[in-house]
């Protein structure tokens, strides 16, 4: 910032002033972060955070495809949230570089690099700013294999956009909007919960044959490290992951919710002696039904938790399936701890999540039932 | 547009096999005005953009607040012009202030107006107050100057109680239906449609007053740009479509952000009237809304504004701009400052001076630290509010929900920061 010398002294003034006031909140996570400890694959690892680890995958992806590109806004300095940070200088400003800022051309543009056989990484800046690009997505990008017979397909293109709660993201700045685009065939959609995963999902992204959209909890790109493989694997695209084995309830989540969710089962665990199983689904479309249907008739007792709003989100979808498929085996009704019916708020956040204290009561509850 | 003629009888052609679905007289007609307005050439030329007569860039006064052409000062009223400049001075106030709270953790987000108070204030005084404005999120010197004071603005930035908006949108998304100022939301260039419709109202109600709406060079690339230049000059509404081009869309340089000339050389394109002009000049962009806004209620058409100004700070508190620019461009910068220019115009009528600037940047710093001590006492909202407004009356789910979080906030009450949120 342009600031001469005054303007400093008199911050420093003010800082002064400020510093002394009582009363002052400060924000913190609303989660605990539980490490992957799980390496997927041998080798040497290094201690990268998730918005390294997904620069990481761009970076190997680059690498080894002459043909991919990188684009979005700001994507050339590094983006805004750094996981582009060095590739134009690494790659040349003809495969990392900057858009004009305009969503539905982001995507329109990558959709026209994967049919002429580039791969296409898009990146939109906030989850809550792919709207614009929605038809692009919806009816070009997931039909355009359907509509040609198979002639065209645009399955080079990976979206990838930061989402979820973050502490002050408001309206704007939060929103998990995955269930939108679940409800259109053609898609996949990933949401990783932390650095291993997020590397080796969004290699599988980048290569795989449909048009991906990539969900990053923006809240967990400087959360913690983890020890990630250097070298580049991928992670299958469609399979859950049992994150703690339990047999009294079952707990889904992805993201973020992820970490609430294990938090919780330790605590149902210690202080209620409840053994939770906590399911991370990863890949959102196409769902993981075998595993979640495995643990659902194990338990009989289900909790869907998700940052979404509750109205078709994405739980509702499964729990719809899981009573369909379960149903004599389920000891409770299926429970959804979700946002609630209202647009992501400012100041209440503390409130909306479907935070540890709801997931934990509603664990109660479902073994009362 | 140029159209050939096998084309023309192409169209013929195809609505003599459509005639049922439309009128053959209808597309004669249309023919005939083709006919009428096109300009033949039996010259094979691509056309280039360089051959296009640049858009000049409106100016009154220079770098030090000398008037090129003193028949040209606009002769502002003294009071107005102190009152100008006083409220630039506690705009930059308030930013400086705000910033730092939000380093130091008291609100979550702000965003300054560093080098674009002159935009601000130019444009904002030669408005009526019946003029509804819609602005991005970088026009709080408008907000200021339509009255809406610091407290409601520091209020709205802390999500207190008495945040008009009840704590619901990040700090800097002001509003206000009393100044008729709509409430800002984050998603880019949502809002310029939107004041076309708003004008379309104004139009039919024959309100004479017009609609404003102002956006940024980054945000004139988002589709809503373009649907609403197209919709402003085919509905032919009183709208004054204003350009803050101030050089970056976060860290995109303009260069990366479009070709040609400028937003204003699109202008043309669309079929609306346009001006450009030098943004820290806060006379030259007086000037060009006071005109701007005459012809564009009288003759009942959308103008375009592209006020050429800089960003001076960073995009926001989440941004460091020296990841992408140099110092020593910003520095540049500071020799083009609008406030400057307008003070040394100021002086030079002997309307302002040294004592004064102290007095009044002294004064402006009480004002917002005396706001801020009060909306700080504030609590915030009682979070039964996180309901309200999502529909005119509450549906069975959010009652349901809400009673949900009633008693669930009942039983676990320590967990939850009750205790900085009102009580009902």
């Amino acid at each position: 910032m342009a600031v001469h010398s005054r303007s400093i002294l008199f911050c420093k003034e003010i800082s002064k002033f400020l510093f002394f006031r009582k009363n002052v909140v400060r924000r913190s996570s609303h989660f605990q972060y539980y490490p992957d400890k799980n390496t997927p694959v041998e080798g040497e690892t290094t201690k990268l955070n998730m918005f390294q680890a997904i620069g990481n995958a761009m970076d190997l992806a680059l690498e080894k495809d002459q043909s991919a590109v990188l684009f979005g806004e700001d994507v050339a300095f590094g983006g805004v949230f750094r996981c582009s940070m060095g590739l134009q200088k690494k790659h040349g400003k003809d495969r990392v570089f900057n858009t004009p800022l305009c969503e539905q051309g982001i995507v329109g543009f990558g959709i026209g690099l994967a049919v002429a056989g580039s791969t296409a990484i898009a990146e939109i800046q906030f989850a809550d700013y792919i709207f614009p690009a929605f038809d692009q997505i919806v009816n070009e990008a997931a039909k355009y294999r359907y509509r040609s017979g198979g002639m065209f397909d645009c399955g080079r293109l990976t979206i990838r956009a930061p989402c979820g709660a973050v502490g002050h993201g408001a309206l704007y700045h939060s929103q998990m909007p995955e269930a939108y685009f679940a409800h259109t065939p053609g898609l996949k959609i990933v949401i990783p919960r932390g650095p291993v995963k997020a590397k080796g999902l969004l290699l599988s992204c980048i290569e795989d044959k449909d048009p991906c959209i990539f969900f990053e909890p923006k809240v967990l790109y400087r959360a913690a490290v983890e020890e990630v493989p250097k070298q580049a694997y991928k992670l299958p695209l469609g399979k859950a992951e049992i994150v703690v084995p339990g047999n009294h309830v079952t707990l889904i989540g992805w993201g973020t919710q992820v970490h609430v969710l294990c938090e919780v089962a330790e605590i149902a665990k210690n202080s209620h002696g409840i053994s939770c199983e906590v399911i991370d689904l990863m890949t959102i479309l196409p769902w993981d039904s075998e595993t979640v249907f495995n643990s659902a008739k194990k338990t009989g007792r289900i909790i869907i938790a998700h940052e979404a709003p509750m109205t078709c989100g994405f739980g509702s979808e499964l729990a719809a399936s899981i009573q369909e498929d379960c149903f004599l085996h389920l000891e409770a009704p299926v429970r959804r701890v979700t946002g609630f019916d209202s647009p992501f708020p400012h100041i209440f956040e503390p409130f909306y999540l479907p935070d540890k204290w709801r997931c934990l009561d509603a664990v109660i509850n479902i073994v009362k039932y | 547009m140029v159209v050939s003629s096998s084309m023309i009888r192409f169209t013929r052609k195809m609505t003599n096999n459509f005639g049922q679905l439309r009128s053959i007289k209808t597309n004669s007609k249309m023919s005939q005005k083709i006919q009428n307005t096109t300009i033949w050439t039996e010259k094979l030329e691509i056309l280039k953009p360089e051959q296009v007569k640049k858009i000049p860039m409106y100016r009154v006064m220079d770098e030090n607040g000398n008037i090129y052409d003193s028949a040209k000062d606009p002769m502002i009223e003294n009071e107005t012009l102190r009152s100008m400049y006083k409220c630039m001075i506690q705009l930059n106030v308030m930013d400086k202030i705000l910033y730092e709270s939000q380093r130091q953790g008291r609100i979550s987000f702000y965003m300054t107006s560093f080098g674009e108070e002159g935009t601000h204030l130019g444009s904002a005084v030669a408005l009526s107050e019946e003029d509804l404005i819609y602005t991005q999120y970088r026009e709080t010197g408008v907000l200021l100057w339509r009255g809406v004071t610091l407290q409601e603005c520091i209020n709205q930035c802390y999500g207190n109680n008495l945040d008009k908006a009840k704590g619901k949108q990040m700090p800097c998304h002001y509003g206000s239906k009393d100044k008729n100022f709509v409430t800002i939301s984050s998603p880019l260039a949502t809002q310029i449609p939107q004041a076309v419709g708003s004008a379309y109202a104004f139009k039919r109600n024959k309100s004479n007053k017009c609609c404003v709406v102002y956006f940024g060079e980054g945000a004139a690339s988002e589709g809503d740009a373009h649907a609403a230049f197209n919709f402003a000059a085919t509905l032919e509404v009183p709208l004054i479509l204003f350009c803050r081009n101030n050089g970056y869309a976060i860290s995109t340089p303009s260069e990366e952000q479009y070709r040609g000339d400028a937003i204003a050389g699109r202008a043309l394109g669309y079929g609306i009237s346009v001006i450009r002009v030098d943004g820290n000049d806060t006379l030259a962009v007086y000037d060009a809304m006071k005109l701007a806004r005459e012809i564009s209620i009288s003759k009942e058409c959308p103008i375009l504004i592209e006020a050429m100004t800089y960003r001076m700070g960073h995009h926001s508190t989440s941004d460091d701009s020296s990841a992408y620019r140099s110092v020593e461009e910003v520095e540049n910068w500071q020799k083009f400052s609008p406030m400057l220019r307008f003070r040394k115009y100021l002086e030079s009528k002997n309307l302002w001076n040294e004592d004064q600037e102290k007095q009044c940047v002294e004064e402006s710093k009480n004002n917002v630290l005396k706001a801020f001590g009060e909306a700080e006492k504030v609590n915030k909202p009682d979070w039964r509010e996180m309901f309200t407004d999502v529909n005119w009356s509450m549906p069975n789910n959010l009652i349901k929900q809400r009673e949900y979080l009633a008693s669930h906030l009942e039983k676990y009450k320590e967990h939850y920061p009750l205790q900085n949120f009102k009580h009902s």
